[in-house]
């Protein structure tokens, strides 16, 4: 081990951490089984369509809501952030909130 | 008033408030409304964030994670602990400084590309401790509920920014004549080009009058954590977080108010005075949000700490407010009846968390439940009532926090 710690090795240490010291890569952790949805009618067409954005923790968190709250939300994610959504898997999708997250 | 009474009129007032929305045919409220506010970051799980501590997790990806309380007993929020909180997916995992150029764009004479190397030695080394907080915080504790992030009171945090004026890089490029706002756009790009990127703006008057905003690279001395927008982010001291734009990459000088989605229609309030409207109800007239209301906090002890009676009790928290400073932090133990002066800890400037602690002695046994308000130099302070506006902002309501005696 001694030997391993000569002056030629510290010396490509150094360099790593100045390299490393210039740079920066993360990690990105996978989505939280937290956000997992209830199961239900739906939910396959719901998740796919999701989370290409986002995790899902960004539904179950929200205020339970009726037909007419969820449908303001897939409505403002395809008019407002551009998510391509049909409007046939919308129908199902506000559907399905409305029936696992509703009140 | 008893505790009792204290809890059983609030109860009241939230149903009413409920009832006064489900007439007015705005969203139901979800059942057990008034237990669910009552803590927004129950049942969510720690998580351990590149670079980061345990945080309170809000949301995956973009990624969303809340401080807990427990870390503004101190003026200083850790690196490590600062809260996150992204708007569009993917965020950057990745910088090569080799490459990595803040580009300085649009009505000016001289277009820059400046590296980490450039904003560090062709500028003067500028500081401000500042609050950054979300424009959201709280929000989970509305009532009647609103859609949106449902963070508690952790989206903020309270660091020494060292960076570039950004009037001294903007007086680098020339702002041409006829220049309105500046924009401000990071790494973070959306996963479809329909989805709007998040960029935001400031009026260039704002900027050449405000020697505290900066481009800052140096969070508490050290470079900011990858989350927390490395190698540089916007530094809008006494403003919400919204225009702290991280990983930030574009400056681009515009001659019109940019009025693209996260300033139109996003992150509006209500144009009054308050930022506010009757509970439940729709804003009319809506204005960019800007400056933070007062705000005070008790963080320690933790919440439902058991205390003896006779025994004096360190309250122990921070106050802050938009940019013109602490000047006074009030305790009362008596539902507000009374309120008696809490110490303040040492000034930082007027942007920063102030310290404060004061001590309270629990007269007799069973729940107890003590307040805090602030009020800053133009004698702005917090409601005993919550104000209410669509999007969950602004909120400043006087805090408590409920101990068991004996």
């Amino acid at each position: 081990m001694r030997r391993m710690l000569g002056p030629g090795l510290l010396l490509m240490v150094l360099i790593a951490s100045t390299v490393a010291a210039a740079d920066k890569t993360i990690p990105m952790p996978a989505d939280h089984a937290y956000a997992a949805l209830k199961p239900g009618a739906g939910v396959e067409m719901t998740r796919q369509q999701c989370v290409s954005c986002h995790s899902t923790d960004y539904i179950v968190m929200q205020p339970r809501g009726n037909a007419k709250q969820w449908d303001g939300v897939v409505t403002k994610m395809i008019k407002v952030f551009g998510a391509p959504v049909s409007d046939q898997d919308a129908k199902t999708i506000v559907e399905y909130l409305a029936t696992q997250y509703g009140n | 008033m008893t505790i009792d009474d204290l809890s059983r009129r609030e109860a009241s007032k939230r149903i009413a408030r409920l009832g006064a929305l489900l007439a007015a045919g705005g969203l139901a409220a979800p059942r057990g409304v008034a237990l669910a506010q009552d803590d927004p970051v129950a049942g969510r799980p720690l998580v351990r964030y590149p670079e980061k501590t345990d945080l309170i997790l809000l949301t995956s990806r973009p990624p969303q994670l809340e401080t807990p309380m427990k870390y503004f007993d101190r003026a200083i929020t850790p690196n490590e602990a600062f809260f996150v909180r992204y708007h569009v997916f993917p965020i950057p995992l990745e910088v090569d400084l080799a490459t990595w150029r803040l580009r300085i764009t649009g009505r000016v004479d001289r277009p820059l590309e400046l590296s980490l190397d450039d904003l560090k030695t062709k500028f003067p080394r500028a500081a401000v401790t500042a609050v950054n907080q979300c424009s959201g915080n709280s929000r989970g504790r509305f009532s009647p509920r609103v859609l949106g992030g449902q963070w508690g009171d952790g989206a903020m945090g309270n660091a020494e920014w060292m960076g570039a004026r950004l009037k001294d890089i903007l007086t680098a490029a020339g702002v041409r004549q006829g220049a309105v706002q500046a924009t401000f756009d990071g790494l973070d790009k959306p996963a479809f080009p329909s989805v709007p990127d998040f960029v935001k703006s400031l009026d260039i008057t704002r900027i050449m009058d405000d020697p505290d905003i900066l481009v800052a690279y140096q969070m508490n001395g050290a470079p900011l954590p990858m989350l927390n927008g490395y190698p540089a982010r916007l530094v809008v001291p006494g403003w919400y977080a919204t225009y702290w734009v991280k990983n930030l990459s574009e400056i681009e000088v515009v001659d019109q108010v940019f009025e693209k989605f996260w300033m139109k229609p996003g992150y509006r309030i209500p144009d009054n005075a308050c930022g506010c409207v009757p509970p439940g109800t729709v804003a009319g007239r809506t204005v960019p949000i800007t400056r933070m209301t007062v705000r005070s906090f008790i963080a320690s002890p933790a919440p439902g700490t058991r205390v003896a009676v006779g025994r004096p009790v360190t309250l122990k928290g921070i106050a802050f407010d938009g940019g013109y400073g602490i000047q006074e932090v009030q305790v009362s133990a008596d539902g507000g009846t009374t309120w008696r002066r809490a110490d303040l800890g040492g000034d930082l400037g007027r942007y920063s968390f102030r310290e404060w602690s004061a001590a309270w002695t629990p007269s007799q046994a069973g729940p107890a439940r003590v307040m805090v308000r602030a009020f800053n130099r133009i004698g702005e302070s917090q409601g005993r009532e919550p104000l209410w506006n669509p999007a969950g902002y602004l909120r400043n309501v006087i805090e408590h926090l409920d101990l068991q005696v004996g």
